[in-house]
């Protein structure tokens, strides 16, 4: 879902980058007061595996593909402000050696698939943790966080399209939604296997709720 | 170091360098709408930076597959050196403190 050069006007991915200026600079300053001896490797190790798996595009029906964004599950690992270090990280690295992502549409790239995920899924996947009160609730916390984080990015996406006036939101937001709802649930499959994974191998890596 | 850390390490390169090449190719869900709804083109104009290595793919290496796979290698070096940095530079400013 990396939007290129050219799809957003200037005053949106102005907006968008002044909103993704402003989101990192407090990440920084929460991560500089959360971050515990034991998170620094995994902050590395995280980034790399999740650049991996963006590179993975699987098939989806009608010719497409989609690909794992990784947001909800950097911040499960890393807390929602670490986790959107690092996922800022891996769009400014893919932005300027891979051209993947324009530089223009970096702020929007780093909202749409980086801040919803690190930080709106990952209260989604707090708030369901915490309801269900038991270990099963994280699971499938991870899993609904995951497929509405990637829903909700395309829904933002399809809003800073249009305020562009590159394509009316009627047009652009079901299509965008109806693929996206698709792509979730790869996503949300490829998060709680590795989660599932990590609880079985280091419950301690994840914070606890319950 | 830990030794889930490196099996993760290892996993994400073997995964860039070895899986990356076999990737789908077809156009991603915002490719695919843009096609779909026409509006494709107005990314075609020129980017406003020229990235070294575009499209995931080493200029100049003739095999598609190994060009992804070593893109997909420097990619992995690159964003795991930076997050480590990022985790080494946060924490010991708050040492400071």
């Amino acid at each position: 879902m990396h939007i290129p050069d050219g799809f957003l006007n200037v005053q949106t991915w102005v907006t968008m980058d002044v909103v993704a200026g402003l989101s990192v600079a407090y990440a920084i300053k929460k991560t500089k007061t959360s971050l515990g001896e034991r998170q620094i490797p995994l902050m590395g190790v995280m980034a790399a595996f999740i650049f991996a798996a963006q590179m993975l595009n699987f098939p989806i029906a009608g010719g497409t593909s989609g690909h794992f964004i990784g947001g909800v599950m950097a911040a499960v690992l890393l807390g929602p402000w670490a986790a959107t270090l690092v996922m800022s990280t891996i769009f400014i690295v893919q932005c300027l050696l891979f051209q993947d992502g324009g530089l223009t549409a970096l702020g929007a790239n780093i909202f749409n698939m980086g801040i919803i995920g690190t930080v709106f899924g990952y209260y989604i996947y707090r708030g369901v943790v915490i309801s269900f009160g038991s270990k099963k609730g994280l699971l499938w916390g991870v899993g609904i966080a995951s497929w509405l984080a990637v829903v909700l990015a395309a829904t933002f996406c399809s809003i800073e399209l249009a305020f562009s006036g590159t394509v009316p939101l009627r047009v652009a937001l079901p299509a965008m939604a109806g693929v996206h709802a698709l792509i979730g649930v790869g996503e949300a499959i490829i998060t709680v296997g590795v989660i599932r994974l990590i609880l079985r191998a280091r419950p301690d890596l994840l914070q606890k709720y319950v | 170091m830990e030794k889930w850390i490196i099996i993760l390490l290892g996993v994400a390169v073997l995964a860039a360098v070895f899986l990356s090449p076999f990737a789908s190719t077809k156009p991603d869900g915002l490719e695919r709408v843009a096609e779909d709804k026409w509006f494709l083109e107005r990314g075609k104009e020129p980017q406003v930076v020229n990235s070294p290595i575009p499209d995931y793919a080493v200029p100049g290496i003739k095999n598609e597959k190994l060009a992804t796979a070593i893109a997909g290698l420097v990619g992995v070096i690159i964003v795991a050196a930076l997050g480590f940095a990022l985790g080494a530079i946060l924490k010991k400013k708050e040492k400071i403190q």
